[in-house]
Order: structure tokens, then sequence, then C-alpha cells
């Protein structure tokens, strides 16, 4: 089902937890909400969850207005960050409990309950699991049962916070590569919360990108990383290096001394070059713009990081770069550094 | 007695922050390990007394208990039973004995119930919801705790005697609270009230929301999530503040005493009937009803030992 947020505003106390978000979700997608803690992501998960309530705005599932309704009646699968299953029931009571809560009119005889969680116990792959309780299984077991029993009720969307959060990173992997292959068998519209871009551009269909109540970007994973749309972004998704740069008109300066790159439409004052660590291309001294000294150099893989000291007025910036190790750099080596693909973002204060 | 709920509660919940239990995951090797080291941290523990000084300060610690808790409790069944079975059975069957048994298991019965909705009540508002006033609140259920019991009692007689606040008023409509049942019920409520709502309180804020919250998720009704998931998981809880609460109902004096009017066959309480019994010198006939009190006691004891064994099982951590 397609879900479209509108101008929502939440606050707690004086904090803005969302700040006029819209968003629209298309039927079947599997949506990634990303961002640092605080900036509202889990919260506008549970609006659209009806486990809270936003100030203003709007929320529509299938376009219908959720709104009106409680989170009992949003028939929405909620899959919480710690799990929550109910201690005191055996794994197959607590994937039966969505069907045995339904209305007397519309509830299914005791065998259909039997026959639909043991579907649901196979598709999580742990139908031996059923007469134990939820302490005695591992993380990443209660994590597939949290979510067979968010599945039992038909939701007609599927939440999840931070579904991977409480894991470790082995468990972590497995579970994302499970739940991608999971939703291309049911197609039901998802959203999950994370802050770990790696989980978000691996995982989702589209990332939304938020910091501080807002959504910064939307967009593919690929969009999001190659093409950030702000200066946010390109620091939280992928490693950057940021240097403090002056713009005026189309010239681009460094502590004073011009850089051999144009501005690219930059608003003039002051700004920030953000580069990718790879992005950098190293000649001999003298050759790019910019001028240091590698300090450290350390091989892993196919590629060699060195740490390079750039001089400026204010003493020397140092920065790490990724480099291809067709040429093996030495320590104590004087290199000439030339952004390949760059950004420059006017700052704001 | 609440202190000491407060207190096993909070190390049950210190433990939940442990690393979780990753049964399927751990394996046995590590854990020997632990047992191992554990065992040699024995042996070099630094505070290990030597042998003589432990040996005193255990004979201390039974000598005192003896003394102070077994033996006046030995005295109380010898005392009852000085003049034999006999006499013990005729005194519990005298007619006013049996109406002290009688009104005490009434007044118990009634404020057991009612506080045990109030303390539900007051601890689901406490642990689930957020609004101001809330620790003025917590403090205000711990008040009949820190009340002198005659001055909770007097409470009512300032309320409701004949020169108290509804005094007039209720002797014009012919009803009788002071030195009757309800006055009794309500003295015991009052007195008793914390009981149920401190061994719920801890436990219940604990265990949080989120299991609620899936339940409404799912598409349960507030009542079926009350009666699924909030009360399967604070049963343990619920029953030892019960127990607890029912104890003092039963053995309360204090409060009673002001309220009750001391009526020989009608407003006495077991605990002010021993009392009566004594100062009559009726020795055996006041043992008697003591060593029915005594052995509540007993099985209170017993029966909270358990009670507090499944609460440190129900709160080993399910996750995090």
């Amino acid at each position: 089902m397609a879900i479209e947020v509108k101008n929502i505003v939440k606050k707690f106390g004086s904090f803005a937890a969302l700040d006029n978000v819209d968003l629209k979700v298309a039927d079947g997608e599997l949506l990634a909400l990303l961002g640092p803690s605080g900036s509202g992501k889990t919260t506008l998960l549970r609006i659209i969850a009806g486990l809270d309530w936003p100030d203003s705005g709007e929320v529509a599932i299938d376009g219908e207005n959720a709104l009106t309704r409680g989170a009992s009646e949003r028939q929405v699968g909620f899959v919480f960050q710690h799990y929550a299953l109910f201690r005191h029931m055996t794994v197959f009571e607590n994937v039966a409990f969505g069907l045995r809560v339904q209305p007397r009119a519309i509830r299914k005889d005791e065998a259909t309950i039997r026959a639909r969680v043991k579907e649901l116990l196979d598709l999580v792959q742990l139908d031996w699991l059923s007469n134990r309780y939820p302490s005695q299984l591992s993380g990443g077991q209660r994590q597939r049962i949290a979510l067979a029993r968010a599945l039992a009720i038909e939701p007609r969307i599927l939440l999840l916070d931070e579904p991977f959060g409480a894991l470790d990173a082995k468990v972590r992997k497995e579970l994302r590569q499970w739940l991608r292959s999971l939703h291309n068998e049911i197609h039901v519209t998802s959203i999950f919360v994370t802050h770990d871009q790696e989980e978000a551009l691996e995982v989702a269909n589209r990332v939304v990108v938020m910091d501080k109540g807002k959504i910064e970007q939307i967009g593919t994973p690929g969009e999001v990383y190659d093409n950030p749309a702000t200066a946010f972004v390109h620091g939280f998704i992928g490693e950057s290096i940021v240097l403090p740069v002056d713009v005026s008109g189309d010239a681009v300066r460094l502590d004073g001394r011009p850089l051999n790159i144009a501005a690219h439409g930059a608003a003039s004052g002051a700004a920030k070059l953000f580069v990718r660590r790879h992005d950098m291309a190293i000649g001999p001294a003298g050759s790019g713009a910019l001028d240091g000294a590698i300090r450290h150099v350390r091989s892993f893989g196919p590629i060699q990081r060195a740490e390079v000291a750039l001089s400026g007025r204010e003493g020397s910036t140092v920065i790490e770069i990724d480099a291809p190790r067709d040429r093996e750099l030495q320590a104590g080596e004087i290199v000439s550094l030339q952004p390949r693909r760059y950004r420059i973002f006017a700052t704001q204060d | 007695m609440s202190m000491q709920t407060g207190l096993a509660t909070s190390t049950t919940q210190l433990r939940t922050y442990a690393p979780s239990t990753d049964v399927s995951v751990a394996a046995p090797a590590p854990r020997l390990e632990i047992a191992r080291g554990r065992s040699t941290a024995a042996r070099q523990n630094p505070r290990t007394e030597p042998g003589p000084i432990r040996f005193v300060i255990i004979a201390l610690a039974v000598t005192f208990l003896s003394v102070f808790v077994v033996l006046p409790l030995v005295v109380v069944f010898a005392s009852a039973f000085s003049k034999g079975v006999g006499a013990y059975f005729a005194a519990l069957a005298e007619p006013e004995a049996l109406a002290a048994i009688k009104l005490t298991l009434l007044v118990a019965a009634v404020s057991v119930t009612l506080n045990l909705v109030f303390g539900v009540v007051a601890a689901w508002a406490i642990s689930k919801f957020e609004f101001t006033g809330k620790t003025f609140l917590i403090t205000l259920i711990d008040l009949p705790f820190s009340v002198s019991p005659v001055i909770s009692g007097l409470v009512f007689v300032l309320l409701f005697g004949a020169q108290g606040y509804f005094g007039p008023w209720l002797q014009a409509h012919n009803i009788h609270i002071l030195f009757a049942v309800p006055g009794i019920a309500l003295a015991t409520i009052f007195v008793t009230f914390p009981f149920v709502a401190r061994a719920l309180i801890p436990l219940m804020q604990e265990q949080g929301t989120q299991e609620e919250e899936a339940a409404i998720s799912l598409g349960a009704s507030g009542l079926q999530t009350f009666f699924r998931v909030t009360l399967p998981n604070i049963k343990w809880g619920l029953l030892y503040g019960v127990l607890l609460c029912n104890a003092r109902a039963m053995g309360e004096f204090g409060a009673v005493s002001v309220v009750s009017g001391h009526i020989r066959g009608e407003t006495n309480t077991m605990p002010l009937l021993v009392e009566i019994l004594y100062n009559e010198y009726q020795f055996v006939a006041s043992f008697a009803i003591a060593s029915l009190l005594a052995m509540l006691a007993l099985i209170t004891l017993v029966v909270k030992t358990v009670l507090e064994r499944r609460l440190d099982e129900t709160e080993v951590p399910d996750g995090d």
C-alpha cells in the first residue's frame, strides 16, 4: 500500500522532533529512513504506525486518512528495536497473538490459526523453535520471530525500527540479505529506520536521509551517495574529506591560495569543499591544487590509505586519502592532490 | 517491608542490563572458564575472614535471631497449648473469638480487593504515563508507611467522628462508619495501600511499554492488552504485593484500635481481641488467637519466599 505523509510537525516540549516533513512511499517499496540519533526518524515511523500522534499534518495509507484510526485499527506490522516479544508466551503463541485478538466475527478457527502460524514460522525458518520462550532465543532468532509476529496480521505496511541495531556484526549482515530476499518474496510496502548508512544503502530501494527533524534528501542509494544534495548528506554518507574554502565568483581559495577547481555555482563567501577519499588524484609535487607531505601509509586489500599533512597558514591539516596500489606511496614523500570529483556547499551559520 | 521490596527489585533491574543470554550461540566452553575463574577468586578473596572470626559472627547472628524471633514464637505456641489441646480449641470456639476471626477475614478481604485495584491503577499510571506531579504521587503512595498507624486511625475519627467534619451529617442519615465495620475497613485500607503499588511500580517501570505497544499494533484492544500481556507479566509481583498487604491487613492493630470502639463480638479484630483477653488474664485464649496470627505470619513467609523466587525467574532478561 502507498503511504503519504504531509506537513508533519511533532514537538516534544520545545524540541522539534519532526519539522514539516513530507514523504511519499510507493506501493511495494523497501524504504530506509537514515539519520543520526535525534533526527526524528523513529518518531516518523511511530506516527505512521499510530503509536505517536503528530501535532499537525496528515498521514494517509492507501489514500485514506490514517489519523482517524488508532494503532490497533491500522493493520500495520511493527517490528520493535528490542523486539518486544511477549516474554510469558511461547514463540508459537507470540506469532499467533495477532490472530487470537481479532474480533470474534472475523477470527479464524484454531486449525486455521495453527496452520497460519506454522506457515509464518516456516517463512522465517524457525519452525523448530515454536515451543521455546523468547528468553531462550538468540538475538537474531528473536528478530525473525518479531517479524513473523508482525506479518501474521497480514499487514498493509511493515515498519521496522532499527531492525538490526541490537545484533552483532555477522548476524546483522546475514539478516540484511535475508530481509531483502523476504521483501522480494512478499512485496509488502516496508519502511525501516537505521542509523547505519551501509545498512540503508545495501538493503533499501530508496533512502530518506534525515537530520534534525527534516528530510535532507530522498533518493536511490546511488543518488544519495554520488550526488549528495546537502553538506550534511555528503558528510553523513560515505567518508568525506572536508576543507574550509572561500568562494568568489567561480574561483575557489583554500587558505588564500587559489585552487584549480571551479565553484560550480556555489554562492560567494565561506564554503566547504567535500571530496570522497578515493576521488583525490595524487601527482608529483606542484602538479595539483593541494601540496602536502605523506605522514603515514597503510596498505590493505586493493587500496593504500595515506595520511597527508596539508600545510596552511594556521598549521597543517591532516587528511586521509585512498589511492590504488599501482604506485606505492612512501612516508615523507611530498605529493600534490587534485580533486577529481567534489562538491562545494556554502557554509550555513 | 517496602524497602525490602524496592531493594529486591532494583537488584534484578541491574541484572537486566547484563549481556543478553544468547543461549543458542553461547558455547559451553566460556561458561566453564567463568566457573573456574569464580572458584579461584573465592579462594583468593581478600575479604574472606579467618575461621574463628567467621564463627563468632555467625554465632552472634544466630543467637540474636533465636532470642528475638524464634523464642517469642515458641512462647506464643507454648502458652497457647499450656492447658492442653482441648483448652486451645475451646478458646478458639468461643463466640467472641469466632466473631473476631470472621471480622478480620472480612476486613482483609475488602481491603485487599480494593487495594489490589487501586494498586494496579496507581502503578499503571506511574509506570506507563508521563505527567506532571508524578514524583509527588509516588511520595503520596508511601505516606501510610511513614505515618504512625495511630495517626492514620485518628484521621478517620477526625473525619467521621461525632465531632468530625462529616459526623453530624452521618448521624443525621443514620450511617455508621466509626466504631463499625466500614471504619475498620477504611483504616485498614489506608494503612495497607502502599503494598500492591510498591510491589508493582518498579516491576512495571522496568518492563516498559513496548510489549503493550506491540500488542496494540497487532490489533489488540485495551482490555485484551491488559489481560493478555500486562497482567501475565506482573502476576508474581502482584501476588507478592497482595500477600504482604493481606498479612498487614490481618495484623493491623494501631489504626484499627483507634476506630474500632472495642465492641465485644462486633468490632474486635483478632489483634484487638488478643490484647483484650490478655488484659483480662485469659492467657490461653489470648495466645490461642495470637497463635493463629503467628501461623499466618509463617505461611506468609513461606509463600513470600516462593513468590520471590518466581519473581526472579520472570525477570530474567528476555533480550536487548
